[in-house]
Order: C-alpha cells, then structure tokens, then sequence
C-alpha cells in the first residue's frame, strides 16, 4: 500500500499555496497589524488614563487572554452574523493578539529607565512628545523580538478560522482529503507550509534580537 | 568674586525656599526649610548621604511633589500658591512656564540613546522653545564645540565614555538658555580620570556665564572653586551656611568638621 505519493503531494500543493496566500498570509498580516496598534494604544492607555478607564481595559483585556480564541470566534460570528466570516475573523485574531501584545508593550514600557523621563521633564517636553520620542522608540527596540514570537503564534492559530467557516489552507487540506479519500500527503503538505513560512521569520527574528541588543 | 546680585533690580530671587516640607511616606526628608539663591550665585549643597541636598534639586525640577510649603523661581511660585490662605497646586501648563528656565544635569546623564549626540541637544530647543531646526543646529554644534565634543555631534551617546556622556548632557541643559542650572552630583557616576574634564567645563561654564547654579556634589575642591556659598545640610536641615573660604577652612559647627574630616 503506498502510503505516501509525491505526485499527490504536488498535486494539492497549489490550491495549498492559494489558500495560504489568500486566507492564512491575509489573516497573519492585517492581525498583526491589528495587534501591533491596538496592543499598544492599550499599554499606553493603561499606563497613563485615569482608573476608572484603565481598570475596565485591563479587565478586558484578561478575559481575552483567559478563555479560548475558538470561544471568541464563534461568539463574534453568531452575533454579528451579517458580516463575512474573514473580515470578522481577522478583527478577533487581531484583538486577541493585541492582548498578548499589550502585555509585551508594557514591559518594554516598563524597562525604560525613570531617568529618560526625568531628562524629558528636565528639558520641559510634553508627555506626549516624551511619549512618541523617548519612551516608545526604545520600548520598540526592547520588545520587537517578542511581538514578533506573537506574530508566528498568529500564524499558527489561523486554521481555528475554521470554526466559521472560512476556508484556510488546513480546511482546503481536509477538503482535497474528502474528495480523494486520502488526506495524508495534503495535510503534511499544509504544515510543511507553515514550518515553511514561520522557521526563517524566527531566525530572522533572532538575528534581530542580537542586532537590536545594542545601539 | 561676588554673585552679580541684581536681586536689588528685580526685587526677586531665583529661587526662594519657603517652609519646604518633603516627605517620603513617613519619613521626612526636607523639614522646614528655608533659604534664597540669588541670581547669578553659585551655592553648593554639602552633607552626609541622605541629607535631603539631591531632594532639593529634584524639587525644584518638580521631580518629586512638594509636600509643604513654597518654592518660587523668579518670584512666581512654582507648583503651589497660596490662595486666600490655603495651599494649592498649579496647573502643569503653568509649572511648565517656570520649569523651562530651569535646566538639570543628572548623575546617570540620562541621554537619549535612541537619538544622536546632536539630535539630544536639538530636540527640545526646536519642538519645546520653537527654534528653527537650522538655528539649533548651530547652537548645538557651539555648544558641543565649548564642551570639546564637536566631532561626536553625530555619534550615539552609548559609543560615548562617561565623561563624554556627561559633557553632552550638561550642552544638552545649556541648549534650552536656562537661568538656572541645576548639578546633581555630576561625577559621582564616572571613573576617577574622567572627573576632570566634566569639572574643567563646569568651572569655563561658571566663568563665563551669570547662570544662577545650585550644585550637589561631593568634589570639595571644586566646591570651594565655584561657588559663592556653601550650605551645609543634615537630616534634612541647613546645618551651617558661608563662603567657601570660610566653610572649608574653619567651619563653625562640630557636625560640619566632622563630615568635612571625613570626605576631604
């Protein structure tokens, strides 16, 4: 019984590859974009809005992290029913992430000496200025490393999409598997995909870290 | 050689010390303190370790909040008046005004890594005064050439050594043209050999200029060099006030001799 075909292996591979660039390469990017923004404008929040905002944020921003992202899909879709599965998708990945990212800001945020804002008040620059000049250029370099581990972890949560419906790479795997009745050789396919795309982004991240470790 | 004293012209000092009270939790740091500087005078804050000399500065830079009493700059009080009797806080807009006469240098220097040497001195003068990126340009650059630094002006300050960081942070404080300059302990953090050079541009900064300075520092010689009056603090309280000369060569108070004994 031959249990593994490369003719069949090549033959899945480019309605993979169009999954993947489509629906899986889409989701990463603009949720990471989502992410990136969101994560931040909340750690800024969180650091400088009076409590009776911060608080409420933080406490959000827990429950995302604590309960699972199928939950969060599937809650987004059955209630905002009117809208397409990617786009609200996309939003919920994006947000969930933000959370993760928030937390990664903050430290960065965090590790930023008291000194620079006492050099800040010192010359009489405006929080806002200390802000987008001082502090968050080198909370950036600090914390890009890590957000970039979130954005790989992105990746790799996209097939959970599938929940509602939204056909990524690993659905139109199992969906090449269901009208051949073999599924072995598109499903490795598909995560020869992913190894293929996340394992250069983290040596590429790493190599990153080293450069960014010193000015 | 006496301080320029044109407190007689505008009535006013630079900066005025009124019942300050600084409290940490419970413990009081600052009790009741009161004293002027004049403007263009040298004093210099001498005293043991947690004497409360640092916290005077950072006061002043409004990088500690006051817990009681007055300090006016200028004349104009600095973050509280007192209004029909009661004590209350200014609004930071109008701290703002007093605080940009007001320059700092820090123990740590505290530059900007992620911004070149001339980029740190440039900044506030174009984006806090609303200088012509040009004009502050060339200021930076004199300022750097005064502190010998001229071909570091596009450098990293992390590619600096200490002293190096140092002279740039004090160009840095001198961009903004401030009244008065505040020293906090300025070479405590630097190696023995590199004291000298950040001292030598302290000492052409107070030759050349009448910037009222208030200085914290442990280098006596310096002390007795620059300054017009030295104070002597403990527990958060002036325990003896004269010139230079007097202080470091016959000091009245017993505390005072034994504290001097022991650093010189």
């Amino acid at each position: 019984m031959d249990w593994w075909s490369w003719d069949r292996a090549l033959e899945v591979l480019p309605e993979l590859l169009v999954a993947f660039v489509q629906v899986t390469l889409v989701a990463t990017v603009i949720g990471s974009v989502i992410a990136a923004v969101l994560g931040l404008i909340i750690a800024i929040t969180r650091r400088t809005a009076p409590a009776f905002i911060a608080r409420p944020v933080h406490a959000v921003m827990e429950f995302i992290r604590m309960t699972p992202i199928v939950i969060q899909l599937l809650f987004v879709f059955y209630t905002f029913n009117t809208v397409d599965g990617m786009t609200l998708g996309v939003i919920v990945l994006g947000v969930h992430y933000a959370s993760y990212m928030a937390e990664v800001y903050r430290s960065g945020i965090d590790a930023v000496p008291k000194g620079q804002w006492e050099a800040a008040t010192a010359l009489s620059m405006s929080p806002a200025r200390t802000w987008r000049k001082v502090v968050i250029p080198q909370a950036l370099r600090t914390t890009l490393p890590a957000l970039g581990t979130w954005v790989i972890s992105m990746l790799k949560d996209t097939p959970y999409l599938t929940v509602i419906f939204v056909v990524d790479m690993v659905r139109q795997a199992e969906n090449y598997g269901s009208r051949t009745f073999v599924y072995t050789e598109s499903i490795t396919m598909a995560g020869l995909i992913f190894l293929a795309a996340s394992y250069p982004t983290s040596v590429l991240l790493r190599r990153l870290e080293k450069r960014l470790a010193t000015y | 050689m006496p301080p320029t004293d044109s407190t007689a012209v505008t009535g006013q000092p630079a900066i005025r010390f009124e019942n300050v009270v600084k409290k940490f939790g419970d413990n009081t740091v600052l009790d009741d303190l009161n004293f002027d500087v004049r403007r263009g005078e040298r004093v210099t804050l001498i005293g043991p370790s947690g004497s409360g000399k640092t916290t005077i500065l950072r006061l002043v830079m409004t990088l500690e909040h006051l817990t009681g009493g007055y300090i006016y700059v200028d004349g104009e009080p600095l973050t509280h008046l007192e209004v029909n009797g009661r004590r209350v806080e200014r609004r930071p807009k109008d701290i703002a005004r007093s605080t940009q006469k007001i320059g700092m240098v820090f123990q740590q220097f505290n530059l900007f890594p992620n911004m070149s040497v001339l980029e740190n001195i440039t900044e506030a003068p174009v984006h806090v005064l609303g200088r012509s990126s040009e004009e502050a340009r060339t200021r930076g650059l004199e300022l750097l050439d005064m502190v010998g630094l001229a071909d570091k002006a596009e450098e990293h300050p992390t590619r600096l050594s200490g002293g190096q960081q140092q002279r740039v942070a004090i160009a840095r404080a001198l961009a903004m043209d401030p009244e008065i300059l505040l020293l906090d302990e300025v070479t405590s953090a630097l190696d023995p050999e590199l004291v000298g050079e950040v001292l030598g541009v302290l000492r052409d900064i107070a030759k050349s200029t009448d910037i009222t300075m208030l200085i914290v520092t442990h280098e006596m010689q310096f002390a007795q060099d620059v300054s017009h009056r030295v104070l002597m603090f403990d527990g958060g309280k002036i325990v003896e006030e004269a010139s230079p000369d007097v202080m470091f060569t016959s000091p009245t108070h017993e505390r005072t001799r034994s504290f001097l004994q022991a650093v010189l």
